[in-house]
């Protein structure tokens, strides 16, 4: 089509080129758009880690704060509770936490840095519901072998104490354990933890 | 034909150059690369306006990075009351407070440098005067009536004004002369006021110095690809003839 | 013609029976022939579609961001600026290119002036083009008051408050296009609404527009029917000589235009967005309050020329009604330019000295309306403001004289380089 003694390969290399070129300045252009769906400078101040004050969570208890929008449990487990999760481990999926569902300093039996405190991600590992929490033992419903735990009404999971989640329901893992630190002996830091700081 | 119409066109704007009414303001002469003249503003900034005046967009985190405070510094000295460093840098005083006090609400400053100038900000800055009229005791050149105590006064000293005199008309004030000295010597007030309207020019855009980085960058792109463009556009109309 | 319609094999083979995307290919690009003349003027009809591209997008993820009340729209503005990541140059390229569309579609509207491209065949395409620009002129109007600025409201306030001066119904009308008795909440989440919705119709339209276009094939600067002269060109034994295939000879070339164009475009976005005060004037960084009017308000730049034309009718009867009616005139008046124009020419080039002269005051007029509309009300400016309204309405309503009696030159066979 193109007139006679036109240099082909010149033409080729240019379109090849500007292409090339054009091709990574559009690149370019769609990182503000992406990177303007990411959470805001708003939304990452309200995920701030929280604070939240155990001087008052009496034993056996729990106390929900919110932390980037989602439930966070601090529960305070007693020492017949505590007493009662070794003996939970035969009918659990990953007894000794080997999914990485918390940091590495809560992969021990407890799943926590003082082993009376537990402090969990309340949303079911599931497809997202917040369990129930159901601290009583042998319940009518949940049946004479239930020493504690987490009761997920939308498919019915269960948790252990420690969030761990027992053979033969839905969910597949553990709870999530996030981030944490103590500030001092009645005060917990979530969302941050001494690596981060 | 083209000349004689610039020429026309360009005739007009003297033309109607319409008499300015507004006091003469004087140069900020700000420099917003200087980070040290930035934190120094943004410190008189939380402890002379911030009482009064949110910066209800500016986030302090954000100021911090900006400027190289660092997190401790922060914190020490100027997160008020009970802020946290993601929190928007709003007032301590009430919105009613404000209205019972000074009969106007005190306008939030985050973009006082783009809707009036940061020349202005400097000017109003050093153009309070006495005047035993107003309920403070002071009046503003650059702001006639203004609803504001002067809150620098100690620093700066009392002004009196310059009356303007035009056969006819109200005399009005045009400018200011001392009255007393303040704690301050008239530069380093103005070095003060300098930091200050510089802080209010970097809160009303905190990227501007972020973009016209940028801008650089985008412009050296573009001129690249105009090369391969132009030349891919050259070997094409080789066969147009 | 010469290449095959469709492909029957492969890939396109398989599309092509079900889709014609070979043929559209073909008939709107690879063997769409325009005359191979086009200069500077011609840039700015595909940098225009550009740009519409540029305001949708941009438009896009701003909504996604952006609260329409009148409680949060101000501070989701300063939210997109600030805490949004890059909000602040999705903002920007938005502002910027709210009025580098103007400019473009002035520049491209100015190009039909000067080559005669409003003339027969092309009277609709004319036609859909003013409608493109009214439906623009619409959006743009409901776009400036989502900042909920100072400048938003008021400016707002003033234009609707003009179709309150059509006798009889005016005050209901306008009461209705505000769905309250003041510029309000209610306005706003309206104006919203329809802003967004609003860029898709002015797509379609110049759709619509384009496809006009390649039914008659487009004007060039001498002003010459390419297609009457159907000697064939290098691509195709029957396509008009002087033709040239769109693609790929236009599309580098437009290519470069448009690099040229963002270059410029970058410029004033990244090193003054707000364009001295132009693109963002200085009162809407202050929050939309009812209670008070800023000293001095103005449209926005684009917009100026119409309202001081507004300005410059005297009020009569008691009424603002015939300066609302001269505005609008001002701008319908263009749907006549087809048929006010009689000159034996298209083109500039050929039309004489009294046409040249109408059209240079047409301009000057036209920019000094625009200089006086963002200016403060005085008597000198007033003055003037009627001397170039009379200029303004001169140029259209004495064309079918001037361009009759104008000497014209003699037009030559084929396009010239």
């Amino acid at each position: 089509m193109s007139a006679p003694g036109v240099n082909q390969s010149r033409r080729r290399l240019l379109v090849a080129a500007t292409t090339a070129v054009g091709a990574v300045g559009v690149g370019f252009v769609a990182v503000p758009f992406i990177s303007s769906m990411n959470p805001s400078a708003r939304a990452r101040a309200a995920g701030a880690p929280v604070e939240a004050d155990i001087s008052k969570l009496e034993p056996g208890a729990l106390l929900r704060v919110k932390w980037r929008g989602k439930p966070i449990w601090i529960v305070s487990r007693t020492s017949a509770m505590l007493a009662a999760l070794p003996t939970l481990d035969p009918n659990l999926v990953d007894p000794n936490s080997a999914v990485a569902q918390q940091p590495d300093y809560c992969k021990n039996p407890t799943r926590s840095l003082k082993p009376e405190y537990w402090i969990a991600i309340g949303i079911c590992t599931h497809l997202g519901c917040s369990p129930t929490f159901r601290p009583e033992f042998g319940p009518d419903d949940l049946g004479k072998d239930w020493k504690g735990g987490f009761f997920c009404p939308c498919h019915g999971s269960r948790f252990d104490l420690a969030g761990r989640v027992f053979k033969g329901v839905p969910a597949p893992t553990n709870l999530v354990v996030p981030i944490h630190m103590y500030l001092n002996d009645t005060t917990v830091l979530v969302g941050q933890d001494q690596g981060a700081a | 034909m083209n000349k004689l119409l610039a020429a026309f066109t360009l005739a007009l704007v003297p033309v109607l150059g319409f008499a300015n009414t507004e006091p003469q303001t004087q140069q900020a002469n700000i420099d917003l690369t200087n980070q040290a003249s930035l934190q120094n503003g943004a410190k008189y900034y939380t402890s002379y306006c911030m009482g009064c005046h949110s910066l209800q967009y500016m986030r302090y985190n954000r100021m911090a990075k900006d400027l190289g405070i660092d997190d401790a510094n922060l914190r020490k000295y100027f997160l008020v009351g009970d802020a946290k460093p993601g929190d928007l840098m709003t007032r301590a005083m009430r919105v009613d407070d404000a209205e019972k006090w000074f009969g106007v609400p005190s306008p939030d400053l985050t973009l006082v440098t783009r809707w009036r100038s940061q020349d202005w900000v400097y000017t109003y800055l050093k153009s309070f005067y006495v005047d035993p009229t107003r309920p403070w005791g002071v009046n503003n050149v650059m702001f006639p009536n203004v609803a504001m105590p002067n809150v620098l006064g100690s620093l700066q000293g009392q002004q009196k004004a310059v009356m303007s005199h035009h056969a006819g008309a109200t005399p009005v004030a045009e400018g200011v002369e001392p009255l007393t000295a303040g704690t301050l010597s008239p530069t380093e007030y103005d070095a003060m006021i300098r930091d200050l309207t510089n802080f209010l020019t970097y809160a009303g855009e905190p990227v501007q110095l972020e973009r016209q980085r940028l801008g650089v960058w985008v412009l050296i792109f573009l001129a690249v690809l105009f090369i391969f463009t132009y030349l891919m556009k050259k070997e094409f109309w080789k066969d147009v003839h | 013609m010469s290449a095959q319609e469709t492909t029957t094999t492969g890939f396109m083979g398989w599309i092509d029976k079900r889709f014609p995307a070979t043929k559209v290919w073909n008939e709107h690009l690879a063997q769409y022939y325009a005359p191979k003349n086009f200069n500077f003027w011609y840039y700015f009809g595909s940098l225009a579609i550009l740009v519409l591209v540029l305001q949708i997008v941009t438009g896009l993820f701003l909504a996604m961001s952006y609260k329409p009340s009148a409680a949060e729209a101000y501070a989701s503005v300063e939210y997109i600026m600030r805490d949004v990541e890059w909000g602040w140059l999705i903002r920007y390229l938005h502002s910027t290119g709210a009025s580098a569309f103007f400019v473009i579609i002035y520049l491209h509207m100015f190009r039909a002036l000067l080559y005669g491209s409003y003339r027969k065949p092309r009277e609709l395409l004319w036609i859909i083009g003013v409608i493109i620009y009214l439906v623009m002129m619409a959006t743009a109007f409901m776009g400036y008051l989502l900042p909920w600025g100072q400048m938003s409201y008021w400016g707002a306030q003033v234009i609707v408050n003009l179709f309150g001066a059509v006798p009889n119904i005016g005050p209901d009308l306008s009461t209705w296009i505000r769905g309250d008795y003041v510029i309000s909440d209610v306005t706003l989440n309206r104006f919203y609404a329809l802003h967004f919705i609003i860029p898709f119709v002015l797509a379609a339209l110049v759709f619509i527009h384009v496809v006009a276009l390649h039914a008659v094939g487009s004007n060039n600067p001498d002003g010459i029917e390419i297609k009457d002269d159907l000697k064939g060109n290098r691509w195709s034994p029957t396509a008009p000589a002087d033709g040239i295939p769109f693609h790929p000879y236009y599309t580098v070339k437009d290519l470069v235009g448009t690099v040229v164009f963002l270059a410029i475009f970058s410029a004033i976005v990244f090193f003054g967005p707000g364009f001295f005060g132009v693109f963002l004037e200085a009162p809407n960084f202050q929050p939309a309050n009812p209670m008070v009017t800023p000293l001095h308000i103005a449209p926005v730049w684009y917009f100026t020329p119409f309202y001081a034309i507004l300005r410059a009718v005297p009020p009569m009867y008691d009424s603002q009604f015939p300066g609302v009616i001269a505005m609008f005139a001002s701008i319908l008046i263009m749907f006549l330019l087809p048929w006010l124009d009689r000159s034996p020419v298209k083109s500039i080039r050929y039309k004489g000295k009294v046409t040249k002269v109408a059209l240079g005051i047409f301009v000057v007029s036209f920019i000094s309306l625009g200089y006086l509309g963002m200016m403060p009300v005085s008597a000198l400016a007033t003055v003037m403001s009627q001397l170039f309204t009379v200029l303004y309405f001169a140029f259209f309503l004495l064309m079918p004289i001037y361009s009759s009696l104008d000497k014209v030159k003699l037009v030559p066979e084929r396009v010239t380089a």
